[in-house]
């Protein structure tokens, strides 16, 4: 504690005028009892003061004495330090300026995404005890297959066997429901979250209004009930605490609210996004028949964990059961392993490459201009060689001087770090923005932890920074200057050498960001460009939902689809128009195991997986699927008679190898029905950036409540939008129709975070590639005025001037051409890294190193023809009288 | 008499340190108990005094505070801190070993 109390008085001290009088004071005290114990031995006033006085000896000198002690204390001369720093800085304000900039780009980019980082991937969930948590899937060893939906067959003997282990709920992934809150009204398309009763007492949260479900509600014929988000609440409520207890419409039936909850709560995950607005009972909403199959995956878990068990643990007690759930019940969908991974990581797994990538990128950035600035820093010493040199001489230690240039570096990136912060903030709110379909993108803020970072970082960099600047200052070469003539007046090697190794580097860390750059950049416009399988322009899907309560006869969805594409298709500017259950790009739409009863026991006879949709018979030329064999439906092949099925011709090609599929049948075994095959149609993928899937379509009159209308034009086909829905409007006022965009707009979407990633990755490139560029323009120039003498006596002796040209352009060039191949070699190693984000392209794809390599030797040329240009055209006579 | 000042520094330090263990004083106060506890022998100059006093404060080892003297003059009273007590401890046994081996060599056997 010594150190505090020193540190205390020490501070006492710096308050100079303050010490000195209290000082006098403590002296006359002293002065004052001497006089009064000189009255008291006897003496009168008079001679009293005069002898004590005389016995005090020179008052003078015991202050200055006094005052001696008082030592130079490391604060003082820190804070001298600080004045001198900010005092040279202010002397040159273009120089402080463009330091204070370039840092502070580096610096911002940095501190944006750290602060992404930090709330998507690094900040715990916000339920109860989050660590707990994971979430169940299924696997398939057999093929490899993992991360699987469930079945809820399974679900229910895992729950008995393990109830120790951990607590389990049951999730569907979020369905859409038409939500009216009067009898009558025209619904609104919201996404609705199935659940198991326990699921808010399974994360930990309490409802802010009424209570979550109960047992007894969690059940088919118990009476509906249902939870409200609080968006939904305070939207379409107002905030009504008395809504608990009424009743709202999900598609025409009427549910109970039973509980609101809070407003920070929000699931997230692989299977269910973040709009969800209300909640109800699992078992309520699904067939009995879906809830207790063993064959049909429609479902997820959540557990949370018992104390003391871990993950592993739990998903080897689960695959044990399910392995004698598969002995007990054949059927090839049955599936083998149980497997899960936290919440968190369900939620946010996708984006980690990604924003460990960009935050990289950054960091490189930041690299860059932390070596920009000190080599900017070393040439500004560099002037200032004669002070230092003479300050040496006249007893500065080396360690003054360093602490004096990392004084000043560190002014630059606070200085630099100030700014920052305001680009960072920028730069979030402009990614909140972009970026809304990224999980738990709205908690994303400058909390502690992200200040914490950004005061690391710019201490960091303060201290990189100037250590850069005085790696060539030693005892030795200071004394130099002070004997240099001023004719011979060449740069020291050693602070040239420097400069051009820090210009290495960052050349270096261009490249590697070019190359990532380019390589990302190629793969998303290889995304946007991907066939679909059909002609993807001019193409509009909007999506309907055929409530039960109207429609519950198979004649009536028929007949309503039926004239619908007779109203749709009379619209004019519709040039086709089909229905479908799922369009293509968007989305898996649900699949089936089939087995084909020709087919002897063996491979392609039973498991096989595929998509299934249903369509009219008008949809593959409104679609534009080629039809390659056979026909496609019938008029009459419908409701009842609706056996029969077209198959994609990756179908044919993986299941029918070599024969003719025609005439031929798949059996649903889920479905437990035979279907024909009637035709052979193209494939379309189900999303832009996988590959197609086989597919089976069966007619889609009578047997299906909600599909797509897909229309296509010849041109501007979002106009048709509005005529198209009142057409449905005039068919039934109170059928909502959702998502009505057009297939172009549905690829964007997909590829919207290809697009985000390779753009941000090619602006820091661009921001690092002019950085890079004014650091050689700056090297060059230095060198050329450097050697302005050695420049004009060649001149003088017979150089040409082109000779000149090439000798400085070549000067600048090789540590560009060092920085290149050093750069080369990383991004060879930083291309593997960020092979999972590359999409249709190899990781060493010629076309972007080559492309890269050109780009910088241009700018480096241009960087350095200036300079260079400027040396040859020196005039002898002026370069030789220059001092 | 040996005049103050040539006494070592480090033993002012001691004096005044000893002289603070006992109680907080202002630096007319310590110089009268030492010249008294010392009969007589030993006068601290002010010359030596103040300057010392303010070093033993910048080292820590003292802290001063102002308060009221008897008379209630303003009067900057120091006090002994942890540190400081330890210190003393220290130096006391260190003046102990080195005054004992003196006497070893200086008196007559």
């Amino acid at each position: 504690m010594r150190w505090l109390q020193k540190l205390r008085t020490q501070l006492a001290t710096l308050r100079r005028s303050r010490a000195d009088s209290d000082l006098d004071a403590e002296l006359r005290f002293h002065l004052d009892q001497q006089i009064a114990e000189n009255l008291a031995a006897g003496m009168n006033a008079e001679e009293a003061r005069r002898v004590a006085i005389h016995s005090f000896g020179h008052l003078t000198t015991v202050r200055e004495e006094t005052r001696s002690t008082w030592s130079w204390t490391s604060v003082e001369s820190f804070f001298r330090d600080l004045v001198a720093g900010l005092r040279s800085l202010s002397r040159s304000p273009g120089f402080a300026c463009t330091a204070i900039l370039v840092i502070a780009l580096g610096l911002g980019g940095n501190i944006a995404i750290f602060a992404v980082i930090r709330s998507v991937l690094l900040k715990p969930l916000p339920f109860h005890d989050p660590s707990r948590l994971v979430v169940l899937y299924q696997g398939q060893q057999k093929d490899h297959e993992v991360n699987l939906p469930i079945d809820a067959g399974s679900f229910w003997e895992w729950q008995r066997a393990i109830n120790n282990s951990a607590e389990l709920a049951l999730v569907a992934p979020p369905g859409q429901y038409g939500l009216s809150t009067r009898g009558g009204e025209l619904p609104e398309m919201i996404d609705a979250g199935c659940v198991s009763w326990n699921f808010f007492h399974l994360l930990g949260v309490q409802p802010v209004l009424g209570h979550t479900f109960n047992q007894t509600e969690d059940s088919l014929s118990a009476p509906a009930t249902v939870m409200l988000a609080d968006s939904l609440w305070r939207r379409r409520f107002n905030a009504d605490p008395s809504v608990i207890g009424s009743q709202i419409w999900l598609d025409a039936r009427p549910y109970t609210v039973i509980g609101v909850l809070p407003s920070w709560f929000k699931y997230e995950g692989k299977m269910a996004g973040g709009r969800i607005q209300v909640w109800v009972p699992i078992q309520h909403e699904t067939a009995a028949s879906l809830m207790h199959t063993y064959e049909d995956h429609e479902f997820f878990a959540l557990a949370r964990l018992a104390p003391g068990i871990s993950a592993t643990l739990l998903y080897n007690q689960l695959t044990a059961v399910q392995l004698q759930i598969k002995a007990a019940h054949t059927g090839p969908a049955v599936r083998d392993s149980v497997m899960g991974h936290s919440l968190l990581d369900d939620a946010v797994s996708d984006y980690r490459t990604p924003l460990l990538t960009i935050f990289a990128a950054t960091g490189c950035v930041l690299l860059i201009a932390c070596l920009n600035v000190g080599s900017l820093l070393v040439a500004r010493n560099a002037a200032r060689r004669k002070e230092l040199a003479i300050r040496t001489a006249l007893g500065a230690g080396r360690m003054r001087l360093l602490r004096e240039r990392l004084v000043e570096s560190i002014l630059l990136s606070s200085g630099g770090g100030l700014i920052g912060i305001l680009f960072a903030s920028a730069a979030i709110s402009w990614l909140v923005h972009t970026r809304q379909d990224m999980n738990r993108v709205d908690g994303i803020h400058i909390d502690p932890t992200v200040a914490l970072f950004a005061v690391a970082a710019v201490v960091l960099c303060g201290f990189f920074i100037g250590l850069i600047s005085v790696w060539v200052i030693n005892s030795k070469s200071l004394l130099g200057p002070l004997q240099e003539s001023s004719r011979g007046n060449s740069a020291s090697a050693s602070r040239t050498g420097l400069r051009r190794t820090l210009l290495a580097a960052e050349v270096g860390l261009t490249v590697i960001l070019l190359v990532g750059a380019g390589l990302l950049l190629k793969s998303y416009l290889r995304l946007r460009t991907t066939d679909l399988g059909i002609s993807s322009d001019n193409v509009l899907t909007m999506q309907f939902n055929l409530p039960e309560v109207r429609y519950n006869k198979s004649v009536q969805k028929a007949a309503f689809m039926e004239e619908l594409l007779r109203g749709v298709r009379a619209v004019p500017g519709v040039q086709t128009a089909g229905l479908i259950t799922t369009a293509p790009g968007q989305g898996w739409g649900g699949d089936f195991l089939i087995s084909v009863p020709e087919h002897p026991p063996g491979a392609n006879s039973a498991g096989l997986d595929v998509l299934v949709r249903a369509a009219d018979p008008g949809y593959f030329a409104a679609a534009g699927i080629p039809i390659l064999r056979g026909r496609t439906f019938a008029s009459r092949e419908r409701l009842d008679h609706a056996d029969v099925v077209l198959i994609s011709r990756k179908a044919a090609n993986r299941f029918f190898f070599n024969e003719d599929p025609l005439g031929k049948h798949v059996r649903i075994d889920a479905m437990g029905k035979v279907f024909l095959i009637i035709g052979v149609v193209g494939d379309t993928r189900w999303t832009i950036s996988q590959p197609d899937h086989p597919t089976l379509y069966m007619p889609i009159f009578g047997n299906v409540s909600s599909a797509t209308l897909l229309v296509r034009s010849s041109r501007n086909v979002e106009a048709l939008s509005i005529p198209i829905q009142s057409v449905i409007n005039t068919m039934d006022r109170d059928l909502p129709v959702a998502y009505a965009e057009t297939l172009r707009e549905t690829i964007e979407k997909s590829v919207l975070s290809a697009e985000f990633n390779s753009l941000l990755v090619l602006g820091f490139a661009v921001v690092a590639l002019l950085l890079a560029a004014a650091g050689l323009y700056g090297v060059l120039a230095y060198l050329v005025t450097q050697r302005t003498n050695e420049i004009g006596v060649r001149v003088a002796l017979g150089a040409q001037r082109a000779q000149i040209l090439r000798l400085t352009l070549l000067d600048g060039l090789r540590p560009a051409l060092v920085g290149l191949i050093v750069g080369l070699a990383g991004s060879v190693a930083v291309a593997k890294l960020i092979r999972s984000l590359l999409y249709g392209i190899e990781t060493y794809d010629s076309t972007v190193f080559l492309a890269v390599i050109t780009i910088l030797l241009a700018v480096a040329t241009l960087a350095c023809t200036i300079p260079a240009w400027r040396a040859s055209r020196l005039d002898p006579l002026q370069a030789l009288r220059m001092e | 008499m040996a005049k103050p000042t040539d006494l070592v520094q480090g033993t002012l330090d001691l004096l005044i340190l000893r002289t603070l263990a006992l109680q907080p004083m202002h630096g007319w106060g310590i110089a009268q108990r030492i010249r008294q506890v010392s009969n007589e022998v030993l006068q601290v100059h002010q010359g030596a005094l103040y300057p010392a006093l303010h070093r033993l404060e910048q080292q820590g080892w003292i802290r001063a505070k102002w308060g009221e003297s008897e008379n209630n003059r303003r009067a900057k009273f120091y006090s002994l801190t942890p540190d400081g007590v330890k210190y003393l401890r220290q130096e006391q046994a260190q003046w102990k070993r080195l005054s004992q081996a003196i006497n070893l060599v200086v008196s007559e056997a």
